[in-house]
Protein backbone atom coordinates (compact mmCIF):
# COMPACT_ATOMS: atom_id res chain seq x y z
CA UNK A 1 0.00 0.00 0.00
CA UNK A 2 3.12 2.69 0.79
CA UNK A 3 4.80 1.28 -2.17
CA UNK A 4 1.25 2.29 -4.75
CA UNK A 5 1.52 5.48 -2.58
CA UNK A 6 5.05 6.12 -3.17
CA UNK A 7 4.88 5.34 -7.03
CA UNK A 8 1.37 7.87 -7.30
CA UNK A 9 4.02 11.06 -5.31
CA UNK A 10 6.41 10.18 -8.09
CA UNK A 11 3.84 10.18 -10.81
CA UNK A 12 2.22 13.72 -9.16
CA UNK A 13 5.52 15.12 -9.06
CA UNK A 14 6.40 14.59 -12.59
CA UNK A 15 3.33 15.67 -13.66
CA UNK A 16 4.09 19.33 -11.54
CA UNK A 17 7.40 19.25 -12.80
CA UNK A 18 6.61 19.54 -16.55
CA UNK A 19 3.67 21.93 -15.65
CA UNK A 20 6.08 24.41 -14.88
CA UNK A 21 7.62 24.46 -18.46
CA UNK A 22 4.69 27.00 -19.43
CA UNK A 23 6.64 29.04 -22.72
CA UNK A 24 7.87 25.26 -23.74
CA UNK A 25 4.39 23.87 -23.79
CA UNK A 26 3.26 26.97 -25.65
CA UNK A 27 5.91 26.75 -28.18
CA UNK A 28 5.03 22.64 -28.08
CA UNK A 29 0.93 22.92 -28.99
CA UNK A 30 1.98 25.66 -31.95
CA UNK A 31 4.55 23.18 -33.22
CA UNK A 32 1.88 19.68 -33.53
CA UNK A 33 -0.65 22.36 -34.49
CA UNK A 34 1.28 23.63 -37.45
CA UNK A 35 2.50 20.17 -38.27
CA UNK A 36 -1.27 19.18 -38.32
CA UNK A 37 -2.22 21.72 -40.65
CA UNK A 38 0.85 20.53 -43.24
CA UNK A 39 -0.04 16.90 -43.02
CA UNK A 40 -3.89 17.42 -42.76
CA UNK A 41 -3.23 19.27 -46.32
CA UNK A 42 -1.44 16.38 -47.83
CA UNK A 43 -3.96 13.79 -46.50
CA UNK A 44 -6.82 15.77 -48.07
CA UNK A 45 -5.14 15.70 -51.65
CA UNK A 46 -4.50 11.98 -50.83
CA UNK A 47 -7.92 11.04 -49.52
CA UNK A 48 -9.70 13.46 -52.68
CA UNK A 49 -7.42 11.32 -55.10
CA UNK A 50 -8.42 8.10 -53.56
CA UNK A 51 -11.55 8.06 -51.15
CA UNK A 52 -11.93 5.38 -48.37
CA UNK A 53 -7.96 4.66 -48.76
CA UNK A 54 -7.02 2.33 -46.09
CA UNK A 55 -10.66 2.15 -44.61
CA UNK A 56 -10.98 5.40 -43.77
CA UNK A 57 -13.69 8.43 -45.20
CA UNK A 58 -11.83 11.73 -45.52
CA UNK A 59 -12.99 12.71 -41.81
CA UNK A 60 -11.51 10.13 -40.21
CA UNK A 61 -8.13 10.26 -41.75
CA UNK A 62 -7.84 13.80 -40.95
CA UNK A 63 -8.78 12.58 -37.36
CA UNK A 64 -6.31 10.08 -37.88
CA UNK A 65 -3.88 13.55 -38.38
CA UNK A 66 -4.89 15.23 -35.52
CA UNK A 67 -4.80 12.62 -33.16
CA UNK A 68 -1.47 11.87 -33.68
CA UNK A 69 -0.97 15.35 -33.12
CA UNK A 70 -2.42 15.43 -29.78
CA UNK A 71 -1.02 11.57 -28.76
CA UNK A 72 3.06 12.86 -30.16
CA UNK A 73 4.05 14.01 -26.88
CA UNK A 74 2.05 12.40 -24.45
CA UNK A 75 3.27 8.86 -25.97
CA UNK A 76 6.65 10.79 -26.65
CA UNK A 77 6.75 9.35 -30.15
CA UNK A 78 10.00 11.39 -31.06
CA UNK A 79 11.80 10.10 -28.03
CA UNK A 80 12.46 12.46 -25.14
CA UNK A 81 11.39 12.11 -21.15
CA UNK A 82 12.61 9.29 -18.89
CA UNK A 83 14.78 7.81 -21.85
CA UNK A 84 17.21 10.78 -22.09
CA UNK A 85 17.51 11.50 -17.97
CA UNK A 86 17.92 7.71 -17.68
CA UNK A 87 20.83 7.80 -20.66
CA UNK A 88 22.39 10.81 -19.04
CA UNK A 89 22.52 9.22 -15.64
CA UNK A 90 23.59 6.08 -16.88
CA UNK A 91 26.70 8.16 -18.76
CA UNK A 92 27.63 10.08 -15.60
CA UNK A 93 27.47 7.35 -13.05
CA UNK A 94 24.54 8.43 -10.94
CA UNK A 95 22.28 5.60 -12.26
CA UNK A 96 24.54 4.13 -8.82
CA UNK A 97 22.94 6.44 -6.58
CA UNK A 98 19.26 5.25 -8.04
CA UNK A 99 20.31 1.45 -7.97
CA UNK A 100 20.82 1.57 -4.10
CA UNK A 101 17.72 3.22 -3.72
CA UNK A 102 15.24 1.01 -2.10
CA UNK A 103 12.62 1.22 -5.02
CA UNK A 104 12.32 -0.13 -8.20
CA UNK A 105 14.45 1.00 -10.73
CA UNK A 106 12.06 0.38 -14.04
CA UNK A 107 8.72 1.21 -11.96
CA UNK A 108 9.99 4.51 -10.40
CA UNK A 109 10.82 5.75 -14.08
CA UNK A 110 6.97 4.50 -15.03
CA UNK A 111 5.08 6.25 -12.51
CA UNK A 112 7.68 9.37 -13.85
CA UNK A 113 6.69 8.78 -17.81
CA UNK A 114 3.17 7.97 -16.54
CA UNK A 115 3.08 11.41 -14.84
CA UNK A 116 4.68 13.30 -17.72
CA UNK A 117 2.09 11.66 -20.30
CA UNK A 118 -0.97 13.16 -18.40
CA UNK A 119 0.34 16.64 -18.31
CA UNK A 120 1.16 16.38 -22.22
CA UNK A 121 -1.80 14.70 -22.89
CA UNK A 122 -3.68 17.66 -21.34
CA UNK A 123 -1.27 20.62 -21.73
CA UNK A 124 -0.16 19.52 -25.61
CA UNK A 125 -3.24 17.24 -27.01
CA UNK A 126 -6.02 18.88 -26.26
CA UNK A 127 -5.41 22.26 -27.84
CA UNK A 128 -4.26 21.10 -31.27
CA UNK A 129 -7.28 18.90 -31.52
CA UNK A 130 -9.73 21.63 -30.93
CA UNK A 131 -7.64 23.88 -33.82
CA UNK A 132 -8.15 20.65 -35.69
CA UNK A 133 -11.60 20.38 -35.62
CA UNK A 134 -12.20 23.98 -36.01
CA UNK A 135 -10.71 23.78 -38.96
CA UNK A 136 -11.69 20.24 -40.80
CA UNK A 137 -14.47 18.20 -40.61
CA UNK A 138 -13.61 15.40 -38.16
CA UNK A 139 -15.16 12.18 -37.35
CA UNK A 140 -14.98 12.67 -33.64
CA UNK A 141 -16.94 9.85 -31.75
CA UNK A 142 -20.34 11.26 -29.84
CA UNK A 143 -20.31 8.17 -27.48
CA UNK A 144 -18.83 9.13 -24.03
CA UNK A 145 -18.04 4.97 -24.07
CA UNK A 146 -15.24 5.45 -27.19
CA UNK A 147 -14.19 8.20 -25.21
CA UNK A 148 -13.42 6.39 -22.44
CA UNK A 149 -12.16 3.34 -24.52
CA UNK A 150 -9.55 6.27 -26.06
CA UNK A 151 -8.38 7.25 -22.83
CA UNK A 152 -7.55 3.25 -21.66
CA UNK A 153 -6.05 2.63 -25.19
CA UNK A 154 -3.55 5.94 -24.82
CA UNK A 155 -2.29 4.96 -21.50
CA UNK A 156 -1.45 1.41 -23.13
CA UNK A 157 0.10 3.39 -25.51
CA UNK A 158 2.31 5.40 -22.73
CA UNK A 159 3.03 1.79 -21.21
CA UNK A 160 3.84 0.32 -24.51
CA UNK A 161 6.15 3.54 -25.69
CA UNK A 162 8.02 3.62 -22.29
CA UNK A 163 8.83 -0.10 -22.69
CA UNK A 164 10.48 0.33 -25.64
CA UNK A 165 12.07 3.66 -24.76
CA UNK A 166 13.12 1.98 -21.33
CA UNK A 167 15.12 -1.24 -23.49
CA UNK A 168 16.54 1.72 -25.50
CA UNK A 169 17.90 3.55 -22.79
CA UNK A 170 19.24 0.72 -20.87
CA UNK A 171 21.24 -0.35 -24.08
CA UNK A 172 23.65 2.98 -22.64
CA UNK A 173 25.19 0.83 -20.00
CA UNK A 174 27.12 -0.93 -23.09
CA UNK A 175 27.10 1.89 -25.53
CA UNK A 176 27.63 4.56 -22.96
CA UNK A 177 26.51 7.28 -25.38
CA UNK A 178 23.20 6.00 -26.19
CA UNK A 179 22.25 8.93 -28.69
CA UNK A 180 22.44 6.90 -31.89
CA UNK A 181 20.43 4.68 -30.52
CA UNK A 182 17.97 7.08 -29.55
CA UNK A 183 17.97 8.32 -33.40
CA UNK A 184 17.13 5.04 -34.75
CA UNK A 185 14.60 4.34 -32.00
CA UNK A 186 12.61 7.43 -32.75
CA UNK A 187 12.77 6.88 -36.60
CA UNK A 188 11.08 3.63 -36.36
CA UNK A 189 8.43 4.48 -33.53
CA UNK A 190 7.35 7.84 -36.08
CA UNK A 191 7.56 5.25 -38.71
CA UNK A 192 5.72 2.22 -37.72
CA UNK A 193 3.67 3.65 -35.50
CA UNK A 194 1.38 5.49 -38.55
CA UNK A 195 2.60 8.85 -37.75
CA UNK A 196 3.97 9.58 -40.95
CA UNK A 197 1.04 7.78 -42.62
CA UNK A 198 -1.74 5.24 -41.12
CA UNK A 199 -0.54 1.79 -41.37
CA UNK A 200 -3.53 1.16 -42.86
CA UNK A 201 -2.36 2.19 -46.31
CA UNK A 202 0.55 0.31 -46.12
CA UNK A 203 0.72 -2.25 -48.86
CA UNK A 204 0.64 -6.10 -48.43
CA UNK A 205 2.45 -8.65 -46.22
CA UNK A 206 4.74 -5.30 -45.07
CA UNK A 207 1.35 -3.16 -43.94
CA UNK A 208 0.47 -6.85 -42.41
CA UNK A 209 3.75 -6.95 -40.39
CA UNK A 210 4.08 -3.22 -39.50
CA UNK A 211 0.67 -4.02 -38.19
CA UNK A 212 1.41 -6.73 -35.76
CA UNK A 213 4.67 -4.25 -34.68
CA UNK A 214 4.71 -2.76 -30.81
CA UNK A 215 4.74 0.52 -32.61
CA UNK A 216 1.13 0.02 -33.65
CA UNK A 217 0.31 -0.09 -30.14
CA UNK A 218 1.44 3.35 -29.82
CA UNK A 219 -0.75 5.59 -31.91
CA UNK A 220 -2.56 3.32 -34.74
CA UNK A 221 -4.41 1.12 -32.08
CA UNK A 222 -5.64 4.18 -29.98
CA UNK A 223 -6.87 6.24 -33.08
CA UNK A 224 -8.60 3.27 -34.02
CA UNK A 225 -9.91 3.32 -31.28
CA UNK A 226 -11.38 6.72 -31.16
CA UNK A 227 -12.61 6.56 -34.75
CA UNK A 228 -14.78 3.78 -33.80
CA UNK A 229 -12.94 1.16 -36.15
CA UNK A 230 -12.41 -1.53 -33.53
CA UNK A 231 -16.45 -2.00 -32.37
CA UNK A 232 -17.91 -4.56 -30.45
CA UNK A 233 -16.50 -6.57 -27.27
CA UNK A 234 -14.57 -8.49 -29.47
CA UNK A 235 -12.78 -5.73 -31.68
CA UNK A 236 -12.34 -3.83 -28.62
CA UNK A 237 -10.66 -6.84 -26.79
CA UNK A 238 -9.05 -7.49 -29.44
CA UNK A 239 -7.50 -3.59 -29.83
CA UNK A 240 -6.74 -3.26 -25.94
CA UNK A 241 -5.45 -7.01 -25.70
CA UNK A 242 -2.67 -6.58 -28.31
CA UNK A 243 -1.71 -3.49 -26.25
CA UNK A 244 -1.60 -4.99 -23.28
CA UNK A 245 0.49 -7.87 -24.54
CA UNK A 246 3.12 -5.86 -26.34
CA UNK A 247 3.75 -3.79 -23.03
CA UNK A 248 3.94 -7.00 -20.62
CA UNK A 249 6.58 -8.58 -23.40
CA UNK A 250 8.54 -4.76 -22.91
CA UNK A 251 8.26 -4.52 -19.41
CA UNK A 252 9.23 -8.26 -18.83
CA UNK A 253 12.46 -7.79 -21.64
CA UNK A 254 13.40 -4.31 -19.84
CA UNK A 255 13.33 -5.91 -16.39
CA UNK A 256 15.66 -8.70 -17.36
CA UNK A 257 17.98 -5.99 -19.30
CA UNK A 258 17.62 -4.07 -16.19
CA UNK A 259 19.31 -6.88 -14.32
CA UNK A 260 21.79 -8.01 -16.39
CA UNK A 261 23.05 -4.03 -16.70
CA UNK A 262 23.16 -3.81 -12.84
CA UNK A 263 25.12 -6.78 -12.14
CA UNK A 264 28.02 -4.81 -14.28
CA UNK A 265 27.72 -1.22 -12.68
CA UNK A 266 31.05 -0.49 -10.84
CA UNK A 267 30.35 2.30 -8.68
CA UNK A 268 34.14 4.27 -8.29
CA UNK A 269 35.08 5.93 -5.19
CA UNK A 270 36.17 9.22 -5.20
CA UNK B 1 36.79 19.77 -30.92
CA UNK B 2 33.23 18.38 -31.27
CA UNK B 3 33.76 16.61 -34.51
CA UNK B 4 36.78 14.51 -32.56
CA UNK B 5 34.46 14.36 -29.06
CA UNK B 6 31.55 12.67 -31.41
CA UNK B 7 34.74 10.07 -32.68
CA UNK B 8 35.06 8.80 -29.26
CA UNK B 9 31.96 7.08 -29.56
CA UNK B 10 32.84 5.38 -32.69
CA UNK B 11 29.63 3.06 -32.75
CA UNK B 12 27.29 6.20 -31.90
CA UNK B 13 28.29 7.88 -34.38
CA UNK B 14 27.78 5.76 -37.26
CA UNK B 15 24.27 4.94 -35.63
CA UNK B 16 23.64 8.38 -35.97
CA UNK B 17 24.49 9.07 -39.30
CA UNK B 18 22.87 5.98 -40.66
CA UNK B 19 19.61 7.21 -38.18
CA UNK B 20 19.86 10.39 -40.00
CA UNK B 21 20.36 8.94 -43.27
CA UNK B 22 17.31 6.30 -42.63
CA UNK B 23 15.55 8.78 -41.12
CA UNK B 24 14.86 11.05 -44.13
CA UNK B 25 14.68 7.59 -46.17
CA UNK B 26 11.37 6.60 -44.41
CA UNK B 27 10.56 10.31 -44.45
CA UNK B 28 10.59 9.65 -48.58
CA UNK B 29 9.20 6.33 -48.06
CA UNK B 30 5.82 7.60 -46.57
CA UNK B 31 5.68 9.27 -50.08
CA UNK B 32 6.45 6.32 -51.92
CA UNK B 33 3.49 4.47 -49.77
CA UNK B 34 1.34 6.97 -51.20
CA UNK B 35 2.26 6.90 -54.33
CA UNK B 36 1.37 2.80 -54.57
CA UNK B 37 -2.37 4.19 -54.32
CA UNK B 38 -2.59 7.25 -56.63
CA UNK B 39 -0.94 8.42 -60.17
CA UNK B 40 -0.35 12.11 -58.89
CA UNK B 41 -0.78 14.34 -55.48
CA UNK B 42 -2.18 18.01 -56.22
CA UNK B 43 -0.94 17.26 -59.96
CA UNK B 44 2.40 16.19 -59.51
CA UNK B 45 3.93 12.68 -60.71
CA UNK B 46 6.44 10.79 -58.22
CA UNK B 47 9.88 12.56 -60.23
CA UNK B 48 8.22 15.89 -59.85
CA UNK B 49 7.31 15.40 -55.72
CA UNK B 50 10.77 13.87 -55.51
CA UNK B 51 12.52 17.27 -57.25
CA UNK B 52 10.61 19.26 -54.29
CA UNK B 53 11.66 16.44 -52.03
CA UNK B 54 15.25 16.80 -52.76
CA UNK B 55 15.65 20.73 -52.84
CA UNK B 56 13.64 21.27 -50.04
CA UNK B 57 15.28 18.80 -48.09
CA UNK B 58 18.95 19.31 -49.46
CA UNK B 59 18.43 23.65 -48.27
CA UNK B 60 17.48 22.45 -44.83
CA UNK B 61 20.53 20.04 -44.38
CA UNK B 62 22.98 22.71 -45.52
CA UNK B 63 21.29 24.85 -42.84
CA UNK B 64 21.32 22.13 -40.37
CA UNK B 65 24.34 21.06 -40.79
CA UNK B 66 26.11 24.23 -40.35
CA UNK B 67 23.57 26.18 -37.88
CA UNK B 68 21.62 23.48 -36.26
CA UNK B 69 23.12 24.40 -32.46
CA UNK B 70 20.90 27.35 -32.59
CA UNK B 71 18.57 25.63 -30.80
CA UNK B 72 20.58 25.42 -27.84
CA UNK B 73 21.06 28.69 -26.79
CA UNK B 74 18.43 28.88 -24.87
CA UNK B 75 19.50 26.06 -22.62
CA UNK B 76 22.80 28.25 -22.64
CA UNK B 77 20.58 31.92 -22.04
CA UNK B 78 19.25 29.74 -18.88
CA UNK B 79 22.04 28.34 -17.31
CA UNK B 80 23.79 31.63 -18.12
CA UNK B 81 26.87 30.07 -20.44
CA UNK B 82 26.17 32.83 -22.76
CA UNK B 83 28.53 34.69 -20.77
CA UNK B 84 31.36 32.30 -21.81
CA UNK B 85 30.73 32.97 -25.62
CA UNK B 86 30.85 36.93 -24.68
CA UNK B 87 34.06 36.81 -23.16
CA UNK B 88 35.84 35.04 -26.02
CA UNK B 89 37.27 37.42 -28.92
CA UNK B 90 35.71 35.17 -31.43
CA UNK B 91 31.88 36.27 -32.83
CA UNK B 92 29.36 34.83 -30.79
CA UNK B 93 27.30 34.06 -33.91
CA UNK B 94 30.13 31.40 -34.94
CA UNK B 95 30.63 29.92 -31.60
CA UNK B 96 27.11 28.99 -30.98
CA UNK B 97 27.57 27.31 -35.10
CA UNK B 98 30.13 25.46 -34.23
CA UNK B 99 28.91 24.27 -30.49
CA UNK B 100 28.17 20.74 -30.40
CA UNK B 101 28.71 20.72 -34.11
CA UNK B 102 27.16 17.50 -35.35
CA UNK B 103 28.72 15.62 -38.55
CA UNK B 104 25.98 13.04 -38.24
CA UNK B 105 23.80 15.55 -40.16
CA UNK B 106 25.42 14.90 -43.21
CA UNK B 107 23.10 12.20 -43.05
CA UNK B 108 20.22 13.99 -44.51
CA UNK B 109 22.01 16.14 -46.92
CA UNK B 110 23.58 13.13 -48.51
CA UNK B 111 20.12 11.69 -48.94
CA UNK B 112 18.38 14.30 -50.18
CA UNK B 113 21.26 14.69 -52.40
CA UNK B 114 20.82 11.30 -53.72
CA UNK B 115 16.93 12.21 -53.95
CA UNK B 116 17.39 15.02 -55.83
CA UNK B 117 19.84 13.18 -58.66
CA UNK B 118 17.16 10.40 -59.23
CA UNK B 119 14.75 12.81 -59.93
CA UNK B 120 16.55 15.04 -61.94
CA UNK B 121 17.23 11.88 -64.15
CA UNK B 122 13.65 10.59 -63.85
CA UNK B 123 12.82 13.75 -64.60
CA UNK B 124 11.82 14.85 -68.75
CA UNK B 125 12.88 18.61 -67.70
CA UNK B 126 13.91 21.38 -70.96
CA UNK B 127 17.23 21.95 -69.53
CA UNK B 128 17.64 25.99 -70.92
CA UNK B 129 20.77 27.76 -68.93
CA UNK B 130 18.26 29.24 -66.96
CA UNK B 131 16.61 26.43 -65.43
CA UNK B 132 20.22 24.77 -65.33
CA UNK B 133 21.54 27.57 -63.12
CA UNK B 134 18.21 27.73 -60.55
CA UNK B 135 19.40 24.38 -59.25
CA UNK B 136 22.45 25.59 -57.41
CA UNK B 137 20.99 29.01 -56.77
CA UNK B 138 18.17 27.58 -55.41
CA UNK B 139 19.94 25.25 -52.36
CA UNK B 140 22.66 27.83 -52.02
CA UNK B 141 19.69 30.27 -51.08
CA UNK B 142 17.72 28.35 -49.84
CA UNK B 143 19.76 27.26 -47.20
CA UNK B 144 20.53 31.02 -46.65
CA UNK B 145 16.97 31.03 -45.44
CA UNK B 146 16.69 28.58 -43.24
CA UNK B 147 20.22 29.92 -41.92
CA UNK B 148 18.34 33.03 -40.85
CA UNK B 149 15.34 31.40 -39.23
CA UNK B 150 17.62 29.35 -37.71
CA UNK B 151 19.09 32.61 -36.63
CA UNK B 152 16.45 34.58 -35.77
CA UNK B 153 14.88 31.49 -34.07
CA UNK B 154 18.27 32.22 -31.80
CA UNK B 155 17.76 35.20 -31.61
CA UNK B 156 14.17 34.50 -30.30
CA UNK B 157 15.53 32.62 -27.15
CA UNK B 158 17.28 35.74 -25.71
CA UNK B 159 13.44 36.78 -24.97
CA UNK B 160 11.52 33.70 -24.56
CA UNK B 161 14.46 31.80 -23.08
CA UNK B 162 12.56 28.14 -23.75
CA UNK B 163 10.79 27.84 -26.85
CA UNK B 164 13.15 26.06 -29.17
CA UNK B 165 10.01 24.30 -30.69
CA UNK B 166 8.70 26.99 -31.90
CA UNK B 167 11.66 27.47 -34.37
CA UNK B 168 11.25 23.36 -35.23
CA UNK B 169 7.69 24.65 -36.70
CA UNK B 170 9.21 26.80 -39.07
CA UNK B 171 12.88 24.67 -39.80
CA UNK B 172 11.26 21.22 -39.74
CA UNK B 173 7.46 22.00 -40.66
CA UNK B 174 8.86 24.16 -43.05
CA UNK B 175 11.01 21.48 -44.87
CA UNK B 176 8.13 19.40 -44.56
CA UNK B 177 5.71 21.31 -46.21
CA UNK B 178 8.09 22.25 -49.03
CA UNK B 179 8.16 18.76 -50.49
CA UNK B 180 5.15 18.74 -51.41
CA UNK B 181 3.48 20.34 -54.40
CA UNK B 182 2.34 24.13 -53.34
CA UNK B 183 -1.55 22.68 -55.13
CA UNK B 184 -2.26 20.66 -52.06
CA UNK B 185 -2.18 24.17 -49.48
CA UNK B 186 -4.62 26.50 -49.25
CA UNK B 187 -4.14 29.45 -50.58
CA UNK B 188 -3.71 31.50 -47.25
CA UNK B 189 -1.26 29.30 -46.14
CA UNK B 190 0.49 29.86 -49.73
CA UNK B 191 0.52 33.93 -49.33
CA UNK B 192 2.12 33.15 -45.81
CA UNK B 193 4.92 31.54 -46.75
CA UNK B 194 5.24 33.56 -49.30
CA UNK B 195 5.14 36.87 -47.86
CA UNK B 196 5.29 36.78 -44.43
CA UNK B 197 8.19 33.96 -43.93
CA UNK B 198 9.31 33.45 -47.35
CA UNK B 199 9.75 29.80 -47.24
CA UNK B 200 8.41 29.88 -50.82
CA UNK B 201 11.60 31.31 -52.30
CA UNK B 202 13.79 27.75 -50.85
CA UNK B 203 12.17 25.74 -53.59
CA UNK B 204 8.83 26.14 -54.65
CA UNK B 205 9.31 29.50 -56.98
CA UNK B 206 12.15 28.18 -58.55
CA UNK B 207 11.74 24.84 -58.71
CA UNK B 208 7.90 25.39 -60.61
CA UNK B 209 10.02 27.65 -62.70
CA UNK B 210 12.12 24.36 -63.66
CA UNK B 211 9.29 22.17 -63.60
CA UNK B 212 8.02 24.24 -66.09
CA UNK B 213 4.88 24.75 -63.85
CA UNK B 214 2.17 27.58 -63.42
CA UNK B 215 2.34 29.02 -59.64
CA UNK B 216 -0.75 28.73 -57.42
CA UNK B 217 -0.83 32.11 -56.72
CA UNK B 218 -0.38 33.72 -60.02
CA UNK B 219 2.85 35.76 -59.58
CA UNK B 220 5.22 37.44 -62.40
CA UNK B 221 7.96 35.63 -63.88
CA UNK B 222 10.26 37.33 -62.35
CA UNK B 223 9.96 36.06 -58.51
CA UNK B 224 11.07 32.55 -60.00
CA UNK B 225 14.57 34.12 -59.95
CA UNK B 226 13.93 36.54 -56.91
CA UNK B 227 15.11 33.72 -53.82
CA UNK B 228 18.93 35.20 -53.97
CA UNK B 229 17.59 38.74 -53.08
CA UNK B 230 15.07 37.32 -50.76
CA UNK B 231 18.07 34.93 -49.03
CA UNK B 232 19.88 38.40 -48.82
CA UNK B 233 17.28 40.20 -47.29
CA UNK B 234 16.52 37.27 -44.58
CA UNK B 235 20.02 36.69 -43.64
CA UNK B 236 20.06 40.78 -42.79
CA UNK B 237 16.91 40.56 -41.23
CA UNK B 238 18.50 37.61 -38.72
CA UNK B 239 21.43 39.41 -38.29
CA UNK B 240 20.23 42.60 -37.30
CA UNK B 241 17.59 40.98 -34.63
CA UNK B 242 20.38 38.94 -33.53
CA UNK B 243 22.52 41.48 -32.55
CA UNK B 244 19.56 43.27 -31.02
CA UNK B 245 19.23 40.34 -28.47
CA UNK B 246 22.51 39.92 -27.85
CA UNK B 247 22.83 43.46 -26.77
CA UNK B 248 19.36 42.80 -24.34
CA UNK B 249 21.12 39.81 -23.20
CA UNK B 250 20.74 40.15 -19.52
CA UNK B 251 23.04 37.16 -17.82
CA UNK B 252 21.58 35.40 -15.03
CA UNK B 253 23.96 36.57 -12.03
CA UNK B 254 24.65 32.97 -10.90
Amino acid sequence: MRRARLYFTVAGSSFRRYATYRVATVAGVFTNTVFGFIVAYTYTALWTARPQLGGYDQPQALTFVWTGQALLAAVALIGGGAQDEIQDRIRTGDVSIDLYRPVDLQLWWLASEIGRAAFHLLGRGIVPMAAGALAFELALPSSPLTWLMFLVSTWLAVVVGFGFRYLLALSAFWLLDGSGLSTLGTLLSMFFSGMLLPLTVFPGAFGEIARQLPWAAMLQVPADVLLEERQGLAGLAGALGFQAGWALVLLLAGRALQSVATTKVVVQGG
Amino acid sequence: MWVRSTMTYRTSFVLMVLGNFVTTVLDFLAILIMFTHIDTLGGFTLPEVAFLYGTSSAAFGIADLLLGSFDRIGTRVRDGTVDTLLVRPVPVLAQVAADRFALRRMGRLLQALLMLGWAVTALDIDWTPGRLLLVPVMLVSGAAIFGSVFVLGGAFQFWARDAAEVQNSFTYGGTTMLQYPPTVFASELLRGVTFVVPLAFVNWLPALHVLGRDDPLRLPGWVDFASPAVAALCCAVAGLVWRAGLRGYQSTGS
